[in-house]
């Protein structure tokens, strides 16, 4: 069972390991400019040699990114609440947020900038993107409570709040946990995007603006660092919110529940 | 069914006029929202300490009547009489229905919680409760870890943990073996005699209805109406000895004609019982 574990973990770090050998070997036997692909080696040493701008920069996305998100739940998981409890609010309201959904962020973003500070538009530009999934799908979390959980409510003379409560937020669990995932990732999305919008105009000091600026001096191996650390910081967000849907729902919920041998 | 009718009034509730009954329907009609009409014309008495079966094939408002009964819905035309006040109601539904995020004793506490009963001082109710189905040592496991049969245990158990004077229950057993169903008949038959609530018990099976009934309503559907009663003379409590005797082996064969005729199916001379089952 352990060395079965083990070989589970092996296989991609081999693959990975490989991948990165062959990379790191074509580019030396070719002798490929660093200016059109660094190896792997050089893009190590330059995240090591410019680590104080690019971390300055990685707390800048991150910041946004988690300010994003949180805004999102917030907003998102009121806003459901309302729409679960008044469905006329529902009605009036959700077209709006179809609309915010659909529209590329990356269209809005020069507008925002218009009216707001960089860093304000970016963080709205973030906010918007991770904010419809959470929105979404703590909705239908909400609305989907057994019905015969319901009716026993009822016969109890549950009040709307004890339904709420006890009833519909535990029923929106999973569906809302799944909704964060989504957003988390997207937060960062709309974050390096909105940047990115921001940093032609010479604004910003986030990730995204350090590759844009690198792009400009045809500082390559850079451009792959600032890359590197914003797939780190989209993993490490994956990973922290797969974590913690795991320790919310694993003494129930089917999706954290391992199979019984 | 005079023995029921004569006896159980009398000796449950002495003070209670004795030929009041607990609760009857008169001309009760219900038509759904879309059109469907679920029930025509029932009327339905139902005495203190009677476990009555409703039993009738799918769409013949069985379990209708119980959410008339709970309170959960009201007629469309007719009239729903309680003696007295409307007492405490446990229900018991098809699915077990627990909320999987919470232990079985969160699951039982539930109906008390909801009146305001603090975990502690809900306790020694809820323990109660769990020991009368079975389940003592199990308050601390999720419902995931329950086999169905525990399951609709702790069901019972939550339907229980108010006191109810009567206990609706709609079809419980419907989805679990022939084995632990037999099991959770006995148990049953043993738990109401303790309580000695009014049970009304909404079935598909035959067997299940003559084992556990002191009055069988047979319905027929399209619309859901009562057809026919059976009474069940045999006293309470029931065992192996009655499923095993002559007289539960003849009030079956009633019950299965009674049936067959309520479907509009021609009774055969060997209206099997067991073809009936559905």
């Amino acid at each position: 069972m352990n060395g079965q574990k083990a070989l589970e973990y092996a296989f991609p770090a081999i693959a990975l390991a490989l991948g990165l050998a062959a990379w790191e070997a074509a580019v030396r036997y070719f002798n490929v400019p660093s200016f059109i692909l660094p190896a792997p080696s050089l893009i190590f040493f330059t995240l090591i040699k410019d680590w104080g701008t690019l971390s300055s920069s990685l707390y800048v996305t991150l910041t946004i990114t988690l300010e994003a998100l949180g805004l999102a739940v917030v907003g998102g998981v009121a806003l459901a609440i309302l729409f679960a409890q008044y469905r006329i609010v529902e009605r009036a309201f959700f077209p709006f947020a179809v609309v915010m959904q659909v529209t590329p962020i990356v269209a809005i973003a020069p507008l925002l900038l218009i009216y707001l500070s960089a860093n304000e538009a970016v963080l709205v530009c973030a906010f918007l993107v991770a904010f419809f999934p959470i929105l979404a799908n703590t909705t239908l979390g909400l609305s989907s409570a057994d019905h015969n959980l319901i009716d026993l409510f009822q016969l109890c003379r549950a009040s709307r709040w004890q339904q709420l409560v006890l009833l519909r937020l535990p029923s929106a669990l999973p569906y809302f946990l799944g909704g964060l995932r989504i957003g988390g990732g997207l937060a960062l999305i709309g974050a390096i995007v909105a940047e990115i919008a921001a940093g032609s105009a010479g604004q910003g000091a986030g990730l995204a603006y350090r590759i844009v600026e690198s792009g400009f001096r045809l500082n390559i191996p850079r451009m792959f660092a600032a890359l590197l650390l914003i797939s780190a910081t989209g993993i490490a967000i994956y990973l922290v919110l797969t974590a913690l849907s795991h320790l919310l729902l694993r003494h129930w919920h089917d999706s954290a529940r391992g199979r019984e041998a | 069914m005079s023995l029921v009718d004569a006896i159980v009034p009398a000796k449950v509730a002495p003070l209670a006029a004795p030929a009041a009954p607990l609760v009857s329907l008169s001309g009760v009609d219900k038509v759904f929202a879309n059109g469907v009409a679920a029930l025509k014309g029932v009327d339905l008495e139902i005495r203190e300490g009677e476990f009555v079966s409703l039993l009738g094939p799918s769409g013949c408002g069985k379990s209708t009547i119980l959410r008339l009964l709970s309170g959960l819905c009201n007629p469309t035309r007719g009239n729903i009489g309680w003696r007295g006040e409307a007492p405490q109601i446990g229900f018991v539904f098809q699915e077990p229905t627990l909320t999987p995020w919470s232990t079985v004793f969160g699951n039982v506490w539930l109906p008390l919680r909801l009146k305001g009963v603090s975990k502690a001082a809900a306790k020694p109710q809820v323990e109660e409760a769990l020991e009368r189905v079975g389940l003592s040592g199990f308050a601390n496991a999720y419902p995931r870890e329950l086999s169905g049969g525990m399951k609709m245990r702790v069901s019972i158990a939550r339907a229980l943990v108010t006191r109810p004077a009567v206990l609706l229950m709609d079809e419980p057993f419907a989805a679990l073996d022939e084995i632990t169903r037999t099991k959770l008949n006995d148990d049953l038959v043993a738990l109401k005699c303790g309580l000695g609530a009014t049970v009304v018990f909404v079935t598909h099976s035959v067997y299940e209805s003559v084992y556990l009934s002191t009055r069988i309503v047979v319905m027929a559907a399209r619309p859901g109406r009562a057809v026919a009663e059976i009474a069940v003379e045999a006293p309470l409590p029931r065992n192996e000895e009655f499923r095993l005797s002559p007289a539960y082996a003849e009030k079956c064969r009633e019950t299965s004609l009674a049936l067959c005729a309520a479907m509009d199916m021609p009774p055969p001379a060997s209206c099997n019982p067991g073809k009936v089952r559905s």
